[in-house]
């Protein structure tokens, strides 16, 4: 009887044992795990779409800038660079003791072989256009004929000197030489080996740390490259990011400390979070909108979009459903861009179009109700009812849609809610087979234009099938301006045009919740969103 | 023994026919299904959409690419995915189903062995209290849905008692919960289901022969009542079985558990159609292989069963 309680007793010691062994939390100033999205599609730097994939990226790679804690670009791989005094050639130096994660070192032909792989039409990336900027870029990447590579404007002139000629002076374009797009990639491993990313031992990169191993869809753990510059001044010796697909079960990990910082979390918990110190909330570059279609009726008349866009009671939606301290957006363009002068915000220098104060619906409601009039719908009287698309992923995009429907019975007219799976409704919506959809854009780079040519007629990302010549000699204007005070003047013409004619709505501009345990320090987060770990450290 | 080889054959035969017939409708339906593997937030130039299309070979009509798509199959390749670059298809596959039948396995192994049990203690103590608890919990087990069940485990053990990992499979404990989930319904399904069935059977004249015999009361009731009582279960572990070896979406959802059941759900969403065919074929094979088993294991349990 004596032997058997003892052997319950073992038992019992060795669950408990299991039991507070996975429970302990297994942070520490060495490891760090944090989530920061799911599994990523492609952490090829000529390939990769996502923020989640960016901040992937940039602890793999670096360029020849990085950006700062204040997001601002500061020397990466190059030690110094030159800039000609028309501003448009750029002469980049690279460090001495720079390497690869196999001990090789990191030459200028690296960069531009990686530029050239991103631009070539016949590779498909979705984000060659990124290199527009420089000469001869948007013709390769656009397949003109007669246009070969020889025709790029970037060129390594010995091992260690980049130059690269630009069309026009481009203030952002220190910045895009800190985007993973603009990230070097070694020939010898990347050329003809689609696969070369998926196994940590072909994986050669040349930034802070370096891929370990990858579970997919679990985990990938991120050790520190030894062959790094800076290696001494990094962070933990391991990264560990979790790769989760559900936000209720991430929420779960970070209580009970599994995981120190998330990029996510459920928005019917927002509320219960908010006050707690883990809670961060940053601008991001991004607005939410709705297009209407214009080659439709009634939606071809831009009063009839102006009236449904007033109509629209923006500070409930960010209220009563974005929770997160979402801003009402008065105009396209969002917040948190400088304008020529870099003392001001883009924003504030454009101005509002409409009123979002609280106390003005009411007014905005009126002129709603006489511009509908003015169209030809009295009261909203012979308005034809319509279809608002949008996809069911999460539940705010739904309950944005109701209250539209709402607000829009307001002026008599009627709309019906279609929700679309997110692939089809991608489809639908780029085919301009919809009336009026929802809509997002981010910002590729800190610069106001990633808003503005998105609505050139020829352009994939607009929506609104919205076409018109004197928008587009703008913004061409602007792409080959030499003068900022010039190029800033004609952007906010542009944009004043854009919210004049109405193809979109703007409704809020988004912000990037995460949460942040308070014993990890020395992260930091930059304006597209792309988050540091790679100088963070936890404290006890 | 010959009629017993030729329903073998016959049935084997069945068998490929109907996944070759899985195969092809789900080829055309994918293809029916608006959308495509390249749509994004961020829509790409028709220019490079071209591109892709032909990099993939999407370019061709439907009927060629299904032609294609064959002849590479009956080679046993299932060729490599669009969304996750580079990836070979039975590369992932191979993968993701080693991790979903490993919780999988535990699952069944679990889920019979208890409800078996519980279903033969139910049936013998009919009436009793006993018999009254297992019935609600089988009621329970069958009528609460999983994610329901995962949610709360998920709240009670990993975030108020913080004594079970949430996420990943990285130590024995973290097989707890998802096991557990996932056993949830079999186990009340058999329990039930048996509890039944031996009632029926232990009503029968041979048990109380077996009994007037002199047999002990255990070997009674498991050679001649289990024994006679089990043939409905087995009807119904080939469907579970195949079911639970290759992943629940949900549950692997919810406790990040990287398997198949994800894998399948995410390549619909993203249109990933040589990925949406190699998993579609993969567990069509293991559902179908499950009911070959099953009714061969029929023959063996029951002589009884006509052959036909």
């Amino acid at each position: 009887m004596r032997k058997r309680k003892s052997i319950l007793f073992l038992l019992l010691v060795i669950v408990i044992c299991i039991f507070t062994a996975c429970s302990t939390n297994e942070n520490s100033e060495k490891t760090i795990s944090v989530y920061v999205g799911s599994e990523p599609e492609s952490i090829d730097p000529a390939y990769n779409q996502t923020v989640d994939g960016a901040t992937l990226l940039i602890h793999a790679f670096e360029g020849l800038m990085t950006l700062d804690k204040d997001g601002k670009p500061m020397l990466g791989q190059a030690e110094k660079y030159s800039i000609s005094d028309d501003g448009l050639t750029y002469t980049f130096t690279l460090r001495d003791d720079i390497k690869w994660s196999d001990g090789d070192p990191v030459k200028a032909d690296d960069f531009i072989y990686a530029w050239k792989r991103a631009i070539e039409y016949k590779n498909a990336t979705v984000y060659g256009y990124l290199f527009d900027v420089i000469v001869g870029a948007g013709d390769i990447y656009g397949g003109v004929e007669g246009v070969t590579m020889d025709d790029f404007g970037a060129r390594a002139i010995d091992d260690k000197t980049i130059e690269i000629t630009l069309i026009a002076p481009t203030p952002y374009f220190l910045e895009l030489c800190a985007y993973p797009t603009y990230f070097p990639v070694r020939e010898d491993i990347v050329e003809d080996n689609d696969s070369w990313t998926i196994n940590p031992d072909t994986y050669i990169t040349n930034g802070p740390y370096k891929l370990e191993s990858w579970t997919h869809n679990s985990e990938m753990i991120y050790v520190k490259n030894e062959n790094y510059y800076k290696y001494k001044d990094l962070g933990p010796d391991q990264i560990k990011f979790v790769l989760m697909t559900d936000a209720n079960a991430v929420l779960a990990a970070f209580q009970n400390g599994d995981i120190l910082f998330s990029d996510d979390m459920p928005n019917e918990e927002i509320d219960a979070w908010r006050e707690k110190p883990e809670f961060n909330i940053e601008g991001e570059l991004g607005t939410y909108y709705i297009s209407f279609n214009t080659e439709k009726e009634p939606f071809d008349n831009f009063k009839v979009r102006q009236a449904l866009s007033l109509a629209i009671d923006r500070n409930f939606i960010v209220e009563q459903i974005g929770r997160a301290g979402q801003q009402p957006a008065p105009a396209f363009i969002p917040t948190g861009l400088t304008d020529a002068d870099v003392t001001k915000e883009f924003r504030d220098v454009g101005g509002d179009y409409y009123s979002v104060a609280k106390g003005d619906y009411e007014k905005n409601l009126r002129e709603a109700k006489k511009l509908l009039a003015e169209a030809g719908y009295p009261e909203g009287k012979g308005f034809p009812k319509f279809e608002y698309m949008y996809n069911p992923e999460g539940s705010t995009h739904a309950l944005i849609g109701q209250a539209l429907q709402d607000m829009w019975k307001e002026l008599g007219i009627e709309c019906t809610l279609v929700d679309q799976e997110w692939n089809t409704f991608l489809q639908i919506r780029q085919d301009g087979n919809y009336q009026v959809a929802r809509n997002g854009w981010g910002a590729d780079y800190d610069d106001p234009i990633t808003f503005i040519d998105m609505f050139l007629s020829n352009s994939g990302h607009n929506n609104s099938q919205w076409k018109n010549a004197e928008y587009d000699k703008i913004v061409n204007k602007i792409k080959n301006s030499f003068d900022t005070e010039e190029r800033f003047e004609l952007m906010h013409e542009a944009e004043d045009l854009l919210m004049q004619e109405a193809p979109i709505a703007p409704i809020f501009y988004y912000v990037d919740i995460f949460l942040k345990s308070e014993k990890l320090e020395g992260f930091y987060s930059s304006p597209l969103g792309f988050k540091y770990f790679m100088y963070s450290s936890v404290s006890k | 023994m010959r009629s017993l080889i030729k329903h073998i054959v016959k049935r084997f035969a069945y068998s490929l026919f109907t996944i070759f017939l899985i195969a092809t409708i789900t080829f055309f339906l994918m293809n029916l299904v608006p959308g495509g593997p390249f749509l994004s937030e961020k829509n790409l130039s028709p220019q490079i959409t071209e591109v892709m299309n032909d990099k993939y070979g999407l370019n061709e009509p439907v009927i060629i690419q299904y032609k294609n798509y064959m002849i590479k199959l009956a080679q046993g390749d299932l060729g490599v995915s669009i969304i996750n670059k580079g990836r070979d298809i039975n590369d992932i596959i191979y993968e993701k189903f080693l991790i979903s039948a490993k919780v999988g396995f535990i699952t069944i192994v679990l889920a019979i062995t208890i409800g078996i049990a519980m279903g033969v203690v139910a049936a013998i103590s009919k009436g009793k209290l006993v018999d009254r608890l297992l019935t609600i919990f089988s009621t329970l087990g069958m009528a609460v849905p999983n994610f329901v069940i995962a949610t709360a485990l998920l709240i009670i053990f990993g975030v108020k008692l913080r004594i079970l990992p949430t996420y990943g499979l990285s130590s024995s404990a973290h097989f707890i919960l998802p096991v557990l989930t996932l056993a949830f319904y079999p186990m009340a399904y058999i329990a039930r289901l048996l509890r039944t069935t031996m009632l029926d059977v232990l009503d029968q004249d041979y048990i109380r022969t077996a009994r007037s015999k002199g047999l002990s009361e255990f070997q009674v009731l498991v050679k001649h009542g289990l024994r006679n009582a089990i043939t409905p279960i087995i009807t119904y572990l080939g469907p579970m079985i195949a079911y639970i070896l290759t992943g629940s979406f949900v549950v692997e959802k919810i406790f990040s558990i990287p398997g198949l059941g994800g894998e399948f759900i995410g390549s619909i969403n993203g249109r990933d159609y040589p990925m949406i065919m190699g998993t579609t074929i993969f567990l069509a094979t293991i559902m179908v292989s499950m009911n070959f088993i099953v009714d061969i294991l029929y023959k063996v349990i029951d002589p009884r069963i006509e052959l036909n």
